[in-house]
C-alpha cells in the first residue's frame, strides 16, 4: 500500500494526470466523431477504411463501438505512461532512493504496477464516458437510432467492452513496463514499443496475415474488441487471443521481474 | 554493537576488482569518514552496504543485521548515494512526501527537515529549479526522513559553497551528538579531517586503514619548522640537529626538522648554546591529506 501511494503521488501531478486524461478525451472524441460524421463517406468511418453502417450503430452494441475503436489509442497512452514511469527511475537515478526505502524489489514493482493500473483505469473510464456522451450527442446529426442504446443489453455490452478495453490497456501497459525495465530509457522504451506494436506489426500483418495470430499488438486488439474487430476476418477467437497474449505478457513480466530482482543497481 | 561491520567484502566486474577484501568496523555514535581518491571503491562499497548491488564475496552487518537482509535494517538507515536524485517535475516537498510515503515515515517531519537543511522557503518550488547546493541539501533532508540511527552520505558537500559546507559540517556534528552514527564518504580529506573521529581509508579498492583519525595522524612523523634571525645560521643549525639524530631539510629560509614538538625546548637550547637566534619555532602535524599521500606512497 505504501508503494502504491508513493507512486500515485507522482502519477497524480496535474500536468501528467490532466494532460493524459485530456489526450484520452481528445482522441476518443476524434474517433467517435469520425465514426458518426463520416458515416456516409466512401473512405469509410472506422479503422483501416472499414464502413460501419447506421444499422450496425443502431444495434445495442452500437453504443460501445466508438469506445472499443479507441482502445488502440488508449493502449498507446498506457504503454507510454508505464514505460516512462518505470524507465525514468533509471534516468533520474531515483531507483536507488526507492530501493533504499523499499528493498523488496518485487513488491516495489507490484506496487508501482498497481498504481499505474489505477491510472490506466481512469484513462479507460474517461474514454468510455466521452464516447457514450458523444455518441448520444452525434446520433441525431448522423441519423442513427438510439432506441436500442438504452436497453439492458446495451449496458451489458458496454460493461463487457469496458472490461475488454481495460484488459487490453493493462496488456499494453505491462508491455511498456517490461520495456522500461529492460531498456532503462523512456525514449527508447516508448519508441520501440509504439514502433513495434503499431507500425511493425501492421506491416507484418499486411505482408503475411497469419502472423497477426501471434503478434501481441494484434492479439490485444482482438481482446479489446471482444473478438474479431468489425470487418476483420482471419483472426483468432477472443479466448484464443486472450490466452496467447496473456501467456506472452506473463512470461515477459516474470523474466523481467526476475532480472530486476537480481540486477545490480549501479546508476 | 557496531553500526557497520564488514568482513572480506569484495565486488568484481569480470576482471576488474572494484572492492577487494574490505574489512572494517564503524562503532555506533561516531562520525566516520570514508576516504579515498575518485575510483577507489567508496561508492561501490556503499552500494553493497545498502544492498543495491550484491557482493561477489564476503559478508557485512549493518546495525547487527546481515546485509543480505536489507529489509531488517534499512528502515533505520538514511542514505544519499552518488548525489541527490529526485523527480524534476515535483516540488522539493512533494519529492520528500514520495520518499516518506514509500518508507512509511510521518509527513509531519518534512517542514522541520526543510528548515534543518535551509530550504524552508523553497520547499514548494520545483526540484528542477534548484541549484546544485539546494539539490544536495534536499538529498540530506531525504536521508534524515527515517530519523536514522545510521546516516550514510556519499560526498554530501559536493556543490556547496563554503558557508553551506560549514552548515553541513555543523549538522553532522549535531546529529552525532544526538547519537546518530554518520558514515560520510569524501575525496576532500581536509573536510573529513575536521569532523571525523573514525576513518576508513580506501585505495584502489583496498582498505589501507581503519580506526581513529587521531591514531592515524599520530602515525605520521611530526615536524618542527624553524626560522633564524640570520638565514645563514640555518646551515649550521642543520648540521647540529643532524648530529643529535634529527634529520633536517633546509627549504629556503626555513629548516624542517623531523622531531616531535616536545623536542622544541631542547632545540631552542641547542641553538642558544651555539649563538643562533631563532625567530620562529613551529611544530607542524601532518594533515590527513599529507598522511594519506605518505601512506599511499609507502603502499606503492
Amino acid at each position: 500500500m505504501r508503494i502504491f501511494r508513493a507512486e500515485w503521488r507522482k502519477l497524480r501531478r496535474p500536468t501528467l494526470f490532466f494532460g493524459s486524461m485530456g489526450a484520452v478525451v481528445a482522441v476518443t472524441a476524434l474517433v467517435v466523431s469520425l465514426l458518426f460524421l463520416l458515416i456516409d463517406s466512401d473512405m469509410g468511418n472506422a479503422d483501416r477504411g472499414q464502413r460501419i453502417t447506421r444499422d450496425v450503430l443502431a444495434l445495442p452494441s452500437g453504443i460501445s463501438i466508438g469506445f472499443s475503436s479507441s482502445a488502440g489509442l488508449l493502449g498507446i497512452v498506457a504503454l507510454c505512461v508505464f514505460a516512462a514511469q518505470t524507465a525514468q527511475e533509471y534516468t533520474y537515478g531515483t531507483l536507488r532512493s526507492l530501493l533504499v526505502r523499499e528493498p523488496r524489489r518485487i513488491w516495489l514493482l507490484i506496487g508501482k504496477y498497481l498504481s499505474m493500473g489505477l491510472f490506466a483505469f481512469f484513462t479507460v473510464m474517461f474514454s468510455a464516458i466521452t464516447s457514450v456522451l458523444l455518441a448520444f450527442a452525434l446520433s441525431g446529426i448522423a441519423k442513427v437510432s438510439t432506441d436500442a442504446w438504452t436497453t439492458s443489453e446495451a449496458w451489458t455490452n458496454l460493461f463487457e467492452t469496458f472490461v475488454n478495453v481495460l484488459v487490453s490497456t493493462f496488456g499494453y501497459g505491462t508491455i511498456g513496463m517490461v520495456l522500461g525495465l529492460l531498456l532503462r530509457s523512456p525514449i527508447s522504451s516508448i519508441s520501440i514499443g509504439v514502433g513495434w506494436l503499431f507500425i511493425v506489426e501492421s506491416i507484418l500483418s499486411i505482408a503475411w496475415s497469419p502472423s497477426g495470430n501471434w503478434l501481441p499488438g494484434s492479439l490485444l486488439s482482438v481482446v479489446a474488441s471482444g473478438g474479431a474487430p468489425i470487418g476483420v476476418t482471419d483472426v483468432p477467437s477472443y479466448s484464443e487471443a486472450f490466452i496467447r497474449v496473456s501467456a506472452m505478457i506473463t512470461a515477459a513480466a516474470l523474466v523481467t521481474g526476475f532480472m530486476f530482482k537480481r540486477r545490480d543497481v549501479a546508476s | 554493537m557496531t553500526a557497520i561491520s564488514v568482513k572480506g567484502l569484495t565486488k568484481s566486474y569480470g576482471e576488474l576488482v572494484a572492492v577487494k577484501d574490505a574489512t572494517f568496523e564503524v562503532p555506533l555514535g561516531t562520525i566516520c569518514g570514508f576516504v579515498g581518491p575518485n575510483g577507489s571503491g567508496k561508492t561501490t562499497t556503499i552500494r553493497m552496504l545498502l544492498s543495491l548491488i550484491s557482493p561477489t564475496s564476503g559478508s557485512g552487518e549493518i546495525l547487527d543485521e546481515p546485509i543480505s537482509h536489507p529489509e531488517r535494517y534499512l528502515s533505520q538507515v538514511g542514505a544519499m548515494i552518488e548525489g541527490p536524485a529526485f523527480y524534476p517535475a515535483l516540488t522539493g516537498a512533494e519529492n520528500l512526501r514520495v520518499i516518506a510515503t514509500l518508507g512509511g515515515f510521518p509527513l509531519s517531519r518534512i517542514p522541520e527537515l526543510l528548515e534543518t537543511v535551509g530550504l524552508a522557503g523553497r520547499g514548494d518550488d520545483k526540484y528542477k529549479t534548484y541549484s546544485l547546493g539546494m539539490k544536495q541539501r534536499l538529498g540530506i533532508a531525504a536521508a534524515l526522513l527515517p530519523n536514522p540511527k545510521l546516516l550514510i552520505l556519499d560526498e554530501p558537500t559536493n556543490g556547496l559553497d563554503p558557508a553551506g559546507i560549514q552548515e553541513i559540517r555543523d549538522l553532522l556534528s549535531k546529529l552525532a551528538k544526538e547519537g546518530v552514527t554518520v558514515f560520510v564518504s569524501s575525496h576532500l580529506l581536509s573536510e573529513i579531517e575536521m569532523i571525523s573521529e573514525y576513518l576508513v581509508m580506501l585505495r584502489k579498492g583496498e582498505v589501507i586503514f581503519f580506526g581513529k583519525t587521531e591514531e592515524l595522524l599520530h602515525r605520521s612523523r611530526p615536524t618542527i619548522v624553524v626560522k633564524a634571525t640570520k638565514a645563514s645560521d640555518l646551515k649550521r643549525l642543520k648540521k647540529l640537529v643532524d648530529e643529535v639524530g634529527h634529520p633536517a631539510l633546509l627549504e629556503g629560509d626555513e629548516l624542517r626538522i623531523d622531531a616531535d614538538e616536545k623536542w622544541g625546548a631542547e632545540l631552542n637550547e641547542l641553538a642558544f648554546e651555539n649563538e643562533i637566534v631563532l625567530k620562529q619555532i613551529t611544530p607542524v602535524r601532518p594533515t590527513l591529506e599529507e598522511t594519506f599521500f605518505t601512506m599511499t606512497e609507502e603502499e606503492q
